[in-house]
């Protein structure tokens, strides 16, 4: 296991088949763009009352999520905790519906009935948002179990946090899955902290991904805040598991620069730490940076890719804003299918 | 003097079973530890090893006997220098026929009422233990539905630890009747998602017990997501296994999770008593397509009741079923407990009480209006469960029939119900501990002021 930092490769699959083209850069770099500018105006508008509850935002993870669906066929299965908008933004997700959910609208993916942490689109194969930590990965591994079930080619992509890492039903989900070689990614999105509680003070060792090692699975650990490794290290897996191989368990090690939600102060790190992960780790500013070396885009291209996205963002902040709270019948519907 | 050599009890709760084998014959020599006999209990075939050393002098009961008490003698072991003529007079002549009449054989616990025609045109029953019920619903909806499986501890290779899924595996094979680890809290969610990726789940806890290791899965995940999700997440799963109290396995292993289950929305909780009830609802629980708490009892397991034979015979969830009609005073029981209610209506009619016995089945929904419509007519009511009392399903009930029939009481609702303490592992204590047909009998002459 060694930490890969990958390397774009202008035009088409020049020689490597690993390699993206230039215009799926493109597109990693607005994916991921799309989500910091999403979080932000989340975390205004919780600023502004307008979000109530819990929000956790996943700014500085960006490039862990947009690596790994960029590995994702149509048909598989994406499930992952209550830090979930960036997963739902990359899975395809309408901004609107996101936002609208926040906000506790009618027009939200669960109609104003799950808010932050609990939203799902089947279309999309986002199957939650799920706010007790841990309890997705079972699901997750589940979720595999019915692909293999039904032969029907799918994966399931299980994310998770650090903190979730030490909940027992993860070593029930990893034994299972290697017992029966089930097309599930496991993936440990290692932020550095469980809420306020760093890896080192919860974890008894730090090599979070050799614990798949007790269960027989492969194991990867690489750089989460670059998208090239991750998705390449993505193709990896998700080809591993597609040749019935089993599972996988990647550890992605990743910082958010937020608090763990909108009410974390995040006292229990410096701001030299955040400062250098923000300055020399940056995903999106990485990429840019890739895209400019490779003269792929230029100053206006990216201005015009800046301005699309602030209006998508612009757009889904105003849907959420001017659409109707559930109607009050809504109080009872969605309890019981009618059998 | 011989001694004798007694059928064994080989599981909490086992009364009898089968001398399937014996692997000694009269006069061989036996050390302590020595084989005797393949014995088959309600749940497994185990052997039974010799205590003592000696020669073995008669055998009383023939292999291939069924239904043989335990403790009844079955065998007379010689000390050295005894003769087999020194064995106990009470020795029985071998019989020819392998299948010998049992000793003693349980007559099966037939309802008191006929079954009602409402139960489907069925023209033809048979009788049937729950256990063979419930497995004939699996295998039934099994057939009909590529995507039921089954899943849990022991249920294929070892054919079920209580053998509720005996010939599972033989029919449906590994990739639908599926062992798992002893992982519940695991595969209780792994039993979600999948549920939510397109198939329909049977989960087997090998006892409900265990299933408050996975309650998180059950309770946040299962019951909880289609609300969550505005509707878009249904999880159509079954959790069955054994609920309530077993044989002397004392706290840990005899609880009721009734309450617990049919406290939550978005969960149906459902309780059998009879093998009819046991069939028709499971076939009904794994259509639904909502997460369904089915609530199995480990005693009623090996009770033979008459069960409809009709290819397609299901039960409506949320129905409740009045088994027997009276006027006096109305019993509202559900799973073992219905059974101790008819036996309570019984003595009351020997004593001039005309008891109805109302048998819940399903405890979410409730069927409310089968109970009002009961109160409404013998204006009195006890409740009955193997529960605790305190914020149980008779509290519930109560508080119902409070609300909705107020004026129609004639004495306060009464609830029997386990007593208030862990279950003791003692004989006299458990049975002090749960509710006993006695109590039942106290509690309604009570309410009819006798």
């Amino acid at each position: 296991m060694s930490v890969k930092k990958g390397a774009p490769k202008k035009g088409p699959a020049a020689g490597n088949n690993l390699a993206p083209t230039t215009d799926e850069l493109v597109k990693y770099y607005k994916d991921m763009l799309l989500i910091r500018r999403f979080e932000e105006r989340a975390g205004q508008l919780y600023g502004m009352g307008l979000i109530g509850g819990f929000c956790h935002l996943y700014i500085g993870q960006e490039a862990v999520v947009v690596g790994l669906q960029a590995c994702c066929r149509p048909g598989d299965s994406i499930v992952t905790s209550y830090r979930d908008h960036g997963h739902m933004l990359a899975c395809a997700m309408d901004p609107k519906g996101v936002m609208a959910e926040l906000t506790g609208r009618s027009t939200g993916y669960s109609r104003g009935k799950g808010g932050s942490m609990h939203m799902f689109s089947r279309e999309k194969g986002f199957f939650g948002g799920h706010g007790i930590v841990a309890a997705q990965v079972p699901i997750g591994t589940g979720l595999a179990f019915a692909h293999k079930y039904k032969g029907d080619g799918g994966l399931s992509m299980a994310y998770m946090g650090d903190g979730a890492f030490n909940q027992g039903q993860v070593y029930e989900s990893l034994n299972m899955a290697s017992l029966w070689q089930l097309p599930v990614l496991f993936i440990v999105e290692n932020n550095k902290y469980g809420m306020g509680t760093s890896v080192e003070r919860s974890s008894a060792s730090t090599d979070l991904a050799s614990r798949g090692e007790a269960y027989n699975v492969k194991t990867m650990s690489i750089d989460g805040m670059d998208v090239m490794a991750v998705r390449e290290a993505g193709i990896e897996a998700t080809e591993h598991i597609r040749a019935g191989k089993g599972p996988v368990l990647m550890e992605a090690k990743t910082y958010r620069y937020r608090g763990h939600s909108m009410s974390d102060p995040a006292k229990y790190r410096t701001k030299e730490e955040l400062q250098k992960m923000r300055t020399e780790h940056d995903p999106i500013d990485h990429l840019r940076q890739l895209l400019i070396d490779q003269k792929v885009l230029d100053d206006d291209a990216f201005k015009a890719i800046d301005k699309d996205i602030k209006d998508v963002v612009v757009a889904a902040a105003e849907f959420a804003q001017t659409s109707p709270e559930p109607d009050p019948a809504e109080l009872w519907t969605d309890i019981i299918i009618a059998a | 003097m011989a001694t004798q050599i007694l059928m064994p009890a080989l599981s909490p709760t086992m009364t009898e079973g089968k001398l399937s084998k014996w692997l000694v014959k009269e006069g061989d020599t036996v050390a302590s530890g020595t084989i005797l006999a393949e014995i088959e209990t309600d749940k497994a075939t185990m052997e039974f090893e010799a205590v003592d050393e000696g020669r073995i002098g008669k055998i009383l009961v023939p292999e291939g006997s069924e239904g043989v008490a335990v403790n009844t003698p079955i065998a007379t072991l010689l000390a050295e220098g005894e003769s087999a003529s020194a064995a106990p007079a009470q020795s029985v002549t071998k019989p020819t026929a392998p299948a010998a009449p049992a000793p003693q054989t349980k007559a099966p616990a037939a309802p008191a009422a006929p079954p009602p025609a409402a139960e489907g045109q069925n023209s033809s029953w048979k009788t049937q233990t729950v256990r063979e019920a419930l497995r004939d619903a699996m295998a039934e909806e099994m057939r009909r539905n590529p995507n039921v499986f089954l899943m849990g501890e022991e249920v294929a290779q070892y054919q079920g630890a209580y053998k509720v899924s005996q010939g599972l595996l033989d029919e449906f094979g590994a990739k639908r009747v599926v062992d798992t680890p002893i992982t519940e809290h695991g595969f209780a969610g792994l039993g979600v998602g999948a549920a939510f990726g397109g198939l329909v789940p049977i989960v087997e806890f090998m006892t409900f017990n265990f299933a408050m290791q996975a309650m998180d899965q059950i309770i946040n995940s299962a019951a909880k997501t289609l609300y969550m999700s505005g509707g878009q997440m249904g999880c159509p799963i079954v959790f069955r296994g054994p609920n309530g109290a077993a044989a002397r396995v004392a706290a840990q292993h005899s609880q009721c999770y009734a309450s617990w289950y049919a406290h939550v929305p978005g969960l149906k909780v459902v309780a059998p008593w009879s093998a009819a009830d046991a069939k028709g609802l499971l076939k009904a629980a794994i259509r639904d397509p909502n997460p369904v708490i089915f609530l199995e009892h480990e005693i009623l397991y090996g009770q033979s009741f008459p069960v409809p034979d009709a290819a397609d015979f299901t039960l409506p969830i949320g129905q409740a079923k009045v088994e027997r009609v009276g006027k006096d005073v109305t019993l509202v029981a559900f799973s073992i407990m219905v059974g101790k209610a008819m036996k309570a209506a019984e003595k009351l009619a020997e004593e001039g009480i005309d008891a109805e016995v109302i048998n819940l089945r399903t405890l979410r929904p409730l069927d409310t209006a089968t109970i009002i419509t009961s109160i409404q007519k013998t204006n009195r009511c006890v409740t009955c469960e193997e529960g605790w009392a305190y914020a149980g399903i008779g509290s519930e009930i109560a508080a119902v029939i409070v609300e909705q029939a107020f004026d129609y009481l004639d004495a306060p609702v009464m609830r029997v119900a386990g007593k208030d303490v862990p279950m003791p592992y003692a004989a006299n204590l458990e049975a002090l501990a749960l509710p006993q047909v006695e109590d039942i009998v106290a509690s309604a002459k009570a309410v009819c002021y006798r």
